[in-house]
């Protein structure tokens, strides 16, 4: 009997599906099912999903009728497998009353959330999602609020990550923000409170989608979004390699991935990559990618703040977090941009037990009113606070300048930093010499002299070296190997904060 | 039934792997040291040596010196202070900022390097100072040994008139012609009409292909009398002429002569030269498959006598151009050691630097004509960063983000400068380096340029590397049917890569599909203890799509251990391959045979076929204005309205926080209106430069 009810019931999950017409018009969008989402992003057969036989509870407008119900309402949730690790999805279906966001809705993601927060595996939301049931009313509110809930719950539990997939607005937008990544679609998908229409009637603005909410957007101008996609199967796909940097849990070590690239492989390119005049940029991203295993870098946020550079990588296969000053772009120095972009990640790494590697090129906090009546001092100390807080093991290089507060803040050894290197091009001092000796000689002559004392003093490694503040004054082309074997030996690094509710870290 | 079958087939799974090259691989045989003959430590020559070059040369130069016990002093620009010469050397001076002109070309600098550091000789190397008779005779006064023949033989060789009447003196061909100065055009056609057309017309100071026009009736002569007089005078500031007959189809082939200061002169046997582009030579080799021993002992012995009209002393070229019936005709002298001297050194077992060296303290050369053999067969591969899709290379630089030398098989030889990390500069010549293999026969050398060419790893800048294998594997190279226009005729509509063959294509496409299995393979291999058990998909089948060009192939893959059995296009295909992911080659054994792969698999560039579904994205407008990203001042500007800048080209520079930022262009377009000038204070956000 049972049996048979359960088969009746699968058949209508057939004959819910859209025919192909619609299908083909989702498609010729840009956008893939829900369910072809799910199983693009796990392995194949490996889905269990959950929860297929429940309906919406909404007895109004009409809702009750039976042509407006559709067994699993209009999201998708379950368990698979990425590479063979463990995960919870949630994928919401634009098909049904556009991925609306019912009470049943929420209590199915609500179901899979609370089960990945005891078994400790990482929650992937597939975003694709028109706002509240209206129908519902405070019974939708109330599902996002629950939501939110188990959001903060497991932030810094469990890795969640969103994957905006179409449209994401209202209410709807704090979930994915209260994630530790949030990735988009280009083209297809939007991130915003108030749509165009409502922002042209309060304030008068005539922006397009878009304008207000595209991934274009919160990928260079917001930094809400992490990193952006081609299209739904690129970006799915880049979400597994991705996941394989993740460890399970914040009780799961780093994952450390079989590796081919050999741990003391010396990289001769790097003795030569710092220029002759310390005014000239550089890459920093080819002294990260040349030090990793086989080049392999995913970065975060690398359209925003790109003065910081951030992701994760592996070296002799660990996971490791990857911070650098980016001399090529405004010179590598800190702003607020790049203070909170560098101090959330550094917060992850350490929430979930991944040691952070930082190269230092930054010849300071950015000047000038915009960043000082922006609170350059409040964000630049977020990412003080990050880095001074993480107990995880810190790696720091020293490529160039390190100079000021800015030197402080990177990870410096006064901040409990484990291994600190300077190459010998690194140049740690107060501030430049020009500007040193306007203060140390003002009004005196012969400032060029003294300019090239100050030079002479201070633009090497050496004064902070003799100090203990750097560990040593490494040849460049050995810093891979010297990374890999310090990291093996960091491995079993235990460091406790003092017990606390929680720190306060100035936001 | 489970819910989620219910959505297409999903797979097969589609991705694209970039490869560039496949190529076969065959096994290492004997090998052999490059040079026969034994140093002497008893016979004294120099204490030091300052060597007037950079790159390959000058390494190539201090390794002999090394071996001879003989200190080194590099010099170099600025910019080359951590160039691999400059850190080989034992001593090193910098002469000057990057351009030429100001550091290499320098004599005032590089004289007061000679003082400083005492060196006794001064080895040019190639272009630059090498053949530069004001610079040797500026040593001769200072009593510093130029390691080259002497003033007079560089004047003498250096001037295309002078010198060809010298050889015509010595009895040497010559390309029938008029000997004089041609004044005027009407004098030009009667000249031309006397030799018998095709004439070719050019510039006495001339080189490089500049001032140089083919006439084949009376008009072109006029014509081609105005343009090379007025391209001579404004390239070399000398508007002289010289008529002479066109050889049409001709074979580059040159003798290499080593003369002493005693007037004994020895002709090294031929290289053979003809694989051009643009009048630079590509690939060489020696002997040459075209000469026999009359012609080459002929040539040879021109070659000699050449030498001894102009008392030559130190190692020489004379190139002669070959006709289809083996006359030949000297073309010119070069009084120095050239780029591809690497293969005469290979086929005789001498190492000339060494022997230029004794000459020039003066010692008598140790060989007889009789003792110079013909050794095996060896070929040069001149590697250059230029992209050879672009009338068989335009110059590309960058920095060698990833470089690694075939030095792991024997009989390769590879004369460079560079190593990982390098910048190739516009400062100087693009080569990165020679490659030059050696065999017992040409077949040996030929598939060991093959094997190091595949070999051969450089990222970061666009190389030769695939116009090379081409040539070496072509039928009409391999039969040795080639002259100085096989590159246009053999490629008439430009060098377009290489034409997989459909077995090729198939392999290639499997050994995608199999390192793309390796990789997701992989990715489930997670070490050590894990909390949460790790469920690795357990699959030995797998159906694939590879993305080649725009092409789309199914195929189906069976893996065992090591061993990927590839059903693709109709065609089975056996892969086996131990993958290491972090190595750019790939050895693999493909249908038995073994082959190396190059692969680039970062970042991962996995799609569907759903793909087909997505919609094409229009590429979005790349920004027309430039606005400041930061507040600084503007240090330079680059361009002015009206310019056309290329993608990539800086425009401006801004100086803030003590460092300089180049601005560039991000596509190719004409400049509108320029809203800054240098020293300028610009604010972030402000407005810099508009493009069309």
């Amino acid at each position: 009997m049972y049996l048979n009810h359960s088969l009746c019931r699968i058949n209508t999950i057939y004959s819910f599906r859209p025919t192909y017409s619609n299908f083909w018009g989702h498609v010729l969008q840009g956008k893939l099912t829900a369910r072809e989402r799910v199983e693009l992003l796990l392995d194949p057969e490996s889905f269990v999903e959950s929860d297929m036989f429940v309906e919406h509870r909404c007895s109004d407008f009409g809702m009750e009728e039976d042509r407006n119900k559709f067994p699993g309402d209009s999201v998708v949730t379950g368990r698979g497998r990425i590479n063979g690790r463990l995960v919870y999805v949630f994928s919401q279906d634009f098909t049904v009353f556009g991925g609306s966001l019912s009470g049943a809705h929420a209590q199915k993601i609500c179901k899979i959330m609370d089960q990945a927060m005891t078994v400790g595996a990482p929650v992937i939301g597939l975003n694709d999602s028109g706002g509240a049931r209206i129908q519902e009313g405070v019974e939708s509110l109330a599902g996002y609020a629950d939501i939110f809930l188990r959001n903060v719950m497991a932030s810094g539990v469990v890795p969640q990550i969103s994957l905006i997939m179409g449209p994401c607005a209202g209410g709807a937008v704090y979930s994915p923000a209260l994630t530790d990544f949030t990735f988009m679609v280009k083209d297809t998908s939007y991130l915003f409170i108030t749509g165009p229409d409502v922002v042209k009637s309060v304030t008068n603005e005539d922006v397009t989608q878009e304008e207000l909410g595209g991934a274009k957007t919160h990928t260079t101008v917001s930094g809400v979004a992490h990193h952006a996609f081609e299209n739904d199967i690129e970006a799915l796909l880049n979400l597994r390699e991705f996941f394989n940097f993740l460890p399970l849990s914040n009780q799961d070590p780093a994952p450390i991935r079989e590796c081919h690239d050999p741990s003391d492989r010396l990289v001769p390119s790097l003795d030569t990559i710092v220029p002759f005049e310390s005014t000239k940029a550089y890459d920093m991203l080819d002294i990260i990618q040349a030090v990793l295993d086989a080049k392999d870098f995913f970065e975060i946020m690398p359209n925003y703040a790109k003065n910081i550079v951030v992701g994760f990588a592996r070296m002799n296969g660990r996971t490791v977090g990857i911070v650098g000053n980016q001399p090529k772009v405004a010179s590598g120095c800190l702003d607020i941009n790049s203070s909170v972009k560098g101090a959330r990640f550094v917060r992850f790494c350490d929430a979930f037990n991944i040691p952070i590697i930082t190269f230092v090129d930054v010849p300071g906090f950015l000047p000038g009113t915009a960043q000082e009546y922006g609170g350059i001092i409040r964000h630049g100390a977020k990412l003080l606070f990050a880095f001074a807080e993480a107990t995880v093991p810190k790696i720091t290089i020293i490529t160039r300048k390190a100079y000021g507060g800015a030197y402080d803040v990177m990870s410096s050894k006064h901040l409990r930093g484990d291994v600190n290197y300077a190459w010998p091009t690194a140049e740690v001092a107060v501030m430049g010499a020009k500007g040193a000796v306007q203060i140390i000689f003002r009004g005196k002559e012969n400032q060029a002299e003294a300019e090239a004392e100050y030079v002479d003093k201070f633009a090497n490694p050496f004064p902070a070296a003799v100090r203990g503040f750097v560990d040593d004054i490494i040849e460049p082309a050995t810093t891979r190997k010297k990374i890999c074997s310090d990291l093996e030996v960091l491995a079993s690094k235990k460091q406790v904060n003092p017990w606390k509710k929680h720190a306060n870290i100035p936001l | 039934m489970a819910a989620h079958s219910l959505s297409p087939p999903l797979s097969r799974l589609l991705f694209t792997v970039k490869y560039v090259s496949l190529h076969s691989r065959c096994c290492a045989v004997h090998s052999k040291a490059h040079y026969s003959t034994v140093y002497n430590p008893n016979e004294k020559t120099f204490d030091k040596i300052l060597i007037a070059n950079r790159g390959e040369i000058a390494c190539r130069v201090i390794k002999t010196c090394k071996k001879m016990g003989i200190q080194t002093v590099a010099v170099h620009s600025d910019v080359d202070s951590s160039a691999v010469h400059v850190k080989m050397a034992d001593e090193a001076i910098c002469v000057g900022p990057a351009p030429t002109n100001k550091s290499y070309l320098n004599m005032d600098a590089i004289m007061d390097a000679i003082r400083v550091t005492g060196a006794q000789a001064v080895h040019p190397g190639y272009g630059f100072l090498s053949e530069n008779k004001e610079f040797a005779k500026r040593l001769a006064a200072e009593g510093v040994m130029f390691i080259g023949p002497d003033t007079h033989a560089i004047q003498a060789m250096g001037d295309k008139i002078e010198s060809k009447l010298i050889a015509k003196a010595a009895k040497v061909n010559t390309i029938p012609g008029f000997d004089g100065v041609v004044k005027t055009a009407e004098d030009a056609v009667k000249i031309a009409q006397e030799i018998g057309y095709p004439v070719m017309i050019k510039a006495s100071a001339g080189g490089g292909g500049k001032g140089m026009r083919i006439a084949w009736n009376d008009d072109e002569t006029r014509e081609g009398f105005r343009f090379s007089s007025q391209e001579a005078a404004s390239s070399f500031g000398d508007d002289r002429l010289l008529i002479e007959k066109y050889i049409d189809n001709p074979r580059h082939i040159e003798i290499q002569v080593l003369a002493d200061k005693h007037g004994n002169a020895l002709w090294l046997n031929e290289r053979e030269c003809s694989i051009q582009r643009r009048n630079q030579k590509v690939v060489e080799e020696a002997p040459s498959t075209f000469l026999d021993p009359v012609t080459r002992r002929a040539m040879g012995e021109q070659a000699v006598q050449l030498a001894k009209a102009v008392q030559y002393s130190s190692a020489g070229t004379v190139e002669f151009l070959v006709d289809s019936k083996k006359n030949f005709y000297f073309l010119e002298m070069n009084t120095r050691l050239q780029v591809e001297h690497p293969i005469t050194e290979c086929i005789t077992g001498l190492d000339l630097v060494e022997q230029m060296i004794r000459v020039a303290k003066g010692y008598q050369l140790q060989h007889k004509q009789e003792d110079i053999p013909i050794n095996g067969w060896a070929i040069e591969s001149r590697v250059y960063a230029e992209d050879p899709y672009k009338s068989f290379g335009l110059p590309s630089i960058g920095r060698l983000s990833q470089y690694q030398e075939p030095l792991n098989l024997s009989n390769v030889r590879v004369d460079s400068g560079i190593q990982e990390g390098s910048d190739i500069s516009i400062y100087y010549d693009p080569m990165i380096s020679k490659l030059v293999t050696y065999g017992a026969t040409r077949n040996e050398a030929l598939a060991k340029m093959e094997d190091a060419l595949d070999n051969y790893v450089i990222r970061g800048v666009t190389h030769n590397i695939p116009l090379l294998r081409e040539i070496i594997t072509h039928p009409r190279f391999i039969s040795g049917d080639i002259s100085t226009n096989f590159l246009p005729e053999v490629y008439p509509d430009g060098f377009k890569g290489h034409q997989l063959e459909v077995d090729a294509r198939r392999e290639l496409l499997a050994s995608a599909a199999a390192l793309y299995i390796a990789a997701q393979l992989r990715s489930q291999k997670v070490l050590g203890d894990q909390r949460v058990s790790t469920i690795p998909v357990k699959c030995t089948h797998w159906e694939l799509c590879v993305e080649l060009g725009k092409g789309c192939h199914a195929m189906e893959v069976t893996k065992s251990g090591d061993v990927y059995n590839v059903e693709v296009d109709g065609g089975k295909v056996e892969v086996i391959g131990a993958f290491n992911l972090a190595s750019p080659l790939l050895p693999l054994t493909i249908n038995g045979s073994d082959r190396i792969a190059e692969h680039f698999l970062t970042p991962p560039c996995l799609s569907h076929t759903l793909n087909s579904y997505m919609p094409e994205k229009v590429p979005e407008d790349t920004s027309s204005i430039l606005r400041s990203p930061m507040p600084g001042t503007v240090v330079a500007v680059s361009i002015k309205p009206g310019d056309t800048v290329a993608e990539g080209q800086e425009i401006c520079v801004i100086e803030a926080m003590k460092m300089q930022n180049s601005l560039t262009a991000a596509r190719q377009a004409k400049v509108k209106s320029v809203h800054c000038k240098p020293g300028e204070t610009v604010g972030e956000g402000d407005l810099l430069v508009e493009l069309q």
